[in-house]
C-alpha cells in the first residue's frame, strides 16, 4: 500500500474513533457522578437509532441533525428512569444494580426484535455515497459529518460542566459526595440529572450512527460492549478518557486492519484492553481507586 | 412431471398395490377353513386392530425446522422459513403427510443444541435445518447421539459429512463444490461476455461458512488452472460497523475482479465503501454465497444492487415442482418474492420433502428405519437445478448443479447456462455514477 493510503486508513480511524468516543461518554458520565454502571447503555443507543429511523421515515430528518431532539427526548427518559427505577437501587449491593440494567437491557432488545423484527432497517441519506478527494486522499462525507457532529456534541458537554452551576454541582458530587450534601446540594435531582445527560449522549451517537451502519436490536450488546472497552481503556467516570479511547479504539482497528488483517481488528481492540488493563488497571485517564 | 401428474402416479401405483393384496387375501382365504370360533376371533381381532390400522394410515411425520430466524443469521433464516411455510400445501399435493414443528435457533449454536433435543423430546421424528454451519454441526451431534434423521437443507462446511455421521444427510452442496462449480462459471461468463480478467482478489467473512470457503479457495483454485492471478485473500469480521479499511486495501490491489463470500448486511456495507471510495472492477462475482441476492440488499442499495452475480445452485424455473412452490410461496407469502427467496426457500423445500417421501417408503418414525430410507432417496422430480436428489456413502447429495444468477433490474435473473437462461450477462459492470 501507498503512503496516502495508509494516511486515508488512520483518518478513516480517527473519525469513527470520535463517534465511539461520543457512544463511550454516556456511560463515563453516569459511572462518574452516580456510581452506576448502565449495563443497557448500547440497547438505548439502539433505541435511538431506530427513533431516528422512524424519525427519518416519516419527515425525512437527516439523522445528525436528529442528535438534537433525540438527546432532548433521552435526557427525559435518563431523568425518569433514574428517579424511578434506578434511585432504589443506589444504594444496594452492585450485583442487585447490575441484574436490574441487564434485565432492562434484555426488555428494550426484545421488544426492538418484536416491533421492527429481525431485519436491519436503513436511512438512505442524499449524501450516503458522497467522497471529498484531499489529494490522493478520499473522505467519506458522512463519516466526516458523523465525526464533526460527535465533536459538536462532546464540546457542549464539556462546556455544560466547565461553565455552568449545574455542572459544577454535578463535578462536586462526583469528587466527594458528603461534601456536596453537606453544603446542600440536592444530590438525588443531580443523580437524576447526570443520568439524563448520559442517555442523551446515548441517543445523540444513536442518531449519529444511523448515518454510518444499518440498525438491527442485535447491535446492542455489541454497543455496550465497545463502549465498555472504550471506557476502560480511557479510565471509567473520565469524560476525556473515553473520548481518547474512542480515538484509539477507532484509530488501532483501522490500522490493524492494514498492517495485521481486517479479520483481526476486533481482537485488536481487545488486546488493547488487556494491554492497558496489565499496565495501567485505572485506564489512561483515570484516577487510581 | 406436474404435481398432478405425480399425484396421479401415485395413486395408480396403491390402486396397484391394493389389487396385490387383494388377489393374495383371496387366495389365501381360499385355502383356509374357517370354524365359528375362529370367525369370532378373527373379527374380534380386527375390530380391536382397525382403530391402530387407521391411526398409522392417517399419522404424519413431525418435523422440526429449525432456522436461524432472528439473530445475526435472521434475514436468510427467515427466508428459509418462507420456504417452509410454502411447503405443506405442495408435500400435501403430492400425497405426502407432514406435521412441521417452527424453531428460532436465534443464530445461536448452543440454542440450536438444545432447541434440537427439545424438538426430539417433544416427539419429533426428523429435523431440518439449520442455515449457517455452525449450528448445523451443532445439531448434527444431538440428531446422532438421539438416533433421529437430519436433512441439512443449507450449510456448506465440508466437515459436516466428514465426521461419519449416520444420521444426517445434506442436500446442499459442499464449500468445495460450491467453490468448483463457481470457478468454472467465472470462466463461462468471462467467455459469453468476453470480458477477460488477468487479476482477482478473494475476499470473505471470517465466520465458519465463509473460512471453509477460504481453504476450499486456498486447495481448488491452483488446480483449476483459472486465467487470472489470485492477488491475495482478505478475511474480515463480518460485524464490523464498516468495511472501509478492507475496500482501501482492495483499492491498493485494484484487481479486475472482485471473488466474495458474504452476508447479507455486511454486502451491503461493503458496497457502499466501494461506491464512497469509487472503487469499480470489471466484476463482482461470488463463486457461492448468500448476502447478494436478499431483500435486504437490494432494497438497502436499489440500483447500486444490479449487475452482482453470484454462481450458486438455483430454482429451476422450468421444473413444474418449482412452479408448484412458487404459487404456494405466494399464496403464503403475498409480501414476499419467489424469485429473491427461491434459493433458500428451493433447499428448505426440498430438505422437506425428502424427509417426507424416505417416511412414506419407511413407513415408520422409527429413527434407524426412517434414516436408511432418508439415505436411499432417489427423487427425479425436485426444485434446484440438477439431476436426481441422491447421496453418496457419506449423506452428501451427488447431483446438485449452479447457475450464473446476476441482479438485473433488482431481480436475480438467471444468465447462464443458456439453456435455464432468462437474460445475457453484463459485464463489465457499470459505474456506480448515473445508475437509476
Amino acid at each position: 500500500m501507498t503512503f496516502s493510503l495508509y494516511i486515508e486508513v488512520l483518518v478513516q480511524g480517527v473519525l469513527t474513533g470520535l463517534v465511539y468516543g461520543l457512544m463511550a461518554l454516556g456511560l463515563s458520565v453516569i459511572f462518574g457522578v452516580v456510581r452506576v454502571v448502565n449495563f443497557a447503555h448500547g440497547e438505548f443507543a439502539v433505541l435511538a437509532m431506530y427513533a431516528t429511523f422512524v424519525l427519518f421515515t416519516a419527515t425525512h430528518l437527516d439523522p445528525i441533525l436528529a442528535a438534537i431532539p433525540l438527546a432532548a427526548l433521552f435526557f427525559v427518559i435518563g431523568w425518569l428512569l433514574q428517579r424511578f427505577v434506578v434511585q432504589p437501587f443506589i444504594v444496594r449491593p452492585q450485583h442487585d444494580q447490575f441484574i436490574l440494567l441487564v434485565g432492562l437491557a434484555i426488555v428494550l432488545v426484545n421488544a426492538l426484535l418484536m416491533i421492527f423484527g429481525p431485519d436491519s432497517r436503513h436511512t438512505n441519506l442524499p449524501y450516503a455515497y458522497d467522497s471529498w478527494f484531499v489529494g490522493p486522499v478520499i473522505v467519506d462525507k458522512v463519516r466526516a459529518y458523523a465525526a464533526a457532529a460527535a465533536v459538536a456534541v462532546t464540546a457542549a458537554l464539556f462546556a455544560f460542566f466547565r461553565f455552568t452551576l449545574t455542572g459544577t454541582a454535578i463535578r462536586a458530587c462526583a469528587d466527594n459526595l458528603t461534601g456536596a450534601a453537606v453544603v446542600g446540594l440536592d444530590v438525588k435531582k443531580l443523580y437524576a440529572l447526570t443520568f439524563g445527560l448520559g442517555l442523551a449522549c446515548a441517543g445523540a451517537a444513536g442518531a449519529i450512527m444511523v448515518a454510518l451502519t444499518d440498525v438491527t436490536p442485535m447491535l446492542a450488546p455489541s454497543f455496550t460492549l465497545l463502549a465498555f472497552t472504550i471506557v476502560i481503556v480511557g479510565g471509567l467516570g473520565s469524560m476525556t478518557g473515553a473520548l481518547l479511547g474512542g480515538l484509539l479504539i477507532g484509530v488501532v482497528e483501522a490500522v490493524a486492519s492494514v498492517i495485521i488483517a481486517p479479520s483481526m481488528k476486533s481482537m485488536m481492540s481487545f488486546a488493547l484492553l488487556v494491554a492497558v488493563l496489565a499496565l495501567r488497571p485505572q485506564g489512561l485517564l483515570g484516577k487510581p481507586a | 412431471m406436474s404435481p398432478s401428474t405425480l399425484g396421479a402416479a401415485k395413486k395408480q401405483s396403491q390402486t396397484d398395490k391394493q389389487s396385490d393384496i387383494k388377489e393374495r387375501d383371496v387366495k389365501a382365504y381360499s385355502s383356509l377353513k374357517i370354524d365359528r370360533r375362529a370367525f369370532v376371533g378373527s373379527v374380534a381381532a380386527a375390530a380391536f386392530a382397525a382403530p391402530a390400522v387407521v391411526r398409522a394410515q392417517d399419522k404424519a411425520l413431525k418435523i422440526a425446522v429449525l432456522l436461524p430466524r432472528s439473530g445475526f443469521f435472521a434475514q436468510a433464516g427467515q427466508s428459509c422459513y418462507r420456504g417452509a411455510l410454502a411447503a405443506p400445501k405442495v408435500l400435501a399435493d403430492l400425497g405426502y403427510k407432514v406435521e412441521l414443528v417452527h424453531i428460532d435457533t436465534e443464530s445461536n449454536v448452543d440454542l440450536a443444541r438444545t432447541q434440537a433435543e427439545k424438538a426430539i423430546n417433544d416427539g419429533a421424528g426428523c429435523l431440518i435445518g439449520a442455515f449457517d454451519s455452525g449450528q448445523t454441526l451443532a445439531i448434527a451431534q444431538v440428531a446422532e447421539q438421539r438416533q433421529v434423521p437430519f436433512v441439512i437443507n443449507v450449510a456448506a462446511a465440508p466437515q459436516i459429512t466428514e465426521q461419519g455421521y449416520k444420521y444426517l444427510v445434506r442436500n446442499f452442496p459442499t464449500g468445495g463444490q460450491l467453490v468448483t462449480n463457481g470457478l468454472r462459471l467465472i470462466n463461462s461468463v468471462s467467455d459469453a461476455t468476453k470480458v477477460k480478467f488477468e487479476t482477482a482478489v478473494f475476499l470473505h467473512a471470517n465466520d465458519t461458512f465463509g473460512t471453509a470457503q477460504r481453504g476450499a479457495m486456498d486447495a481448488i483454485f491452483p488446480k483449476q488452472n483459472m486465467p487470472f492471478k489470485l492477488l491475495e485473500s482478505i478475511a474480515y469480521d463480518p460485524r464490523a460497523q464498516d468495511l472501509s479499511v478492507e475496500v482501501t486495501k482492495l483499492r491498493s490491489l485494484n484487481p479486475d475482479l472482485v471473488m466474495v463470500v458474504t452476508r447479507a448486511g455486511d454486502a451491503i456495507k461493503l458496497v457502499r465503501d466501494m461506491v464512497r471510495q469509487r472503487f469499480e472492477p470489471k466484476a463482482i462475482i461470488s463463486p457461492g454465497s448468500p448476502g447478494l441476492y436478499d431483500e435486504e440488499f437490494f432494497q438497502a442499495l436499489g440500483p447500486l444492487s444490479d449487475f452482482f452475480i453470484y454462481n450458486l445452485p438455483w430454482a429451476n424455473p422450468k421444473s413444474p415442482m418449482t412452479q408448484s412452490l412458487e404459487t404456494s410461496f405466494k399464496q403464503a407469502n403475498p409480501s414476499n418474492r419467489f424469485a429473491v427467496d427461491c434459493f433458500n426457500a428451493g433447499f428448505t423445500f426440498e430438505a422437506l420433502l425428502i424427509a417426507a417421501d424416505a417416511f412414506k417408503r419407511a413407513g415408520s418414525t422409527d429413527g434407524p428405519t426412517l434414516m436408511k430410507a432418508v439415505r436411499e432417496t432417489k427423487l427425479a422430480e425436485h426444485v434446484i437445478i440438477g439431476g436426481p436428489i441422491e447421496f453418496d456413502e457419506k449423506g452428501q447429495s451427488k447431483n446438485i448443479g449452479s447457475a450464473v444468477v446476476q441482479n438485473l433490474k433488482r431481480t436475480p435473473t438467471v444468465v447462464l447456462p443458456a439453456d435455464v437462461a432468462a437474460a445475457q450477462p453484463v459485464l463489465p459492470m457499470p459505474s456506480w455514477q448515473g445508475r437509476s
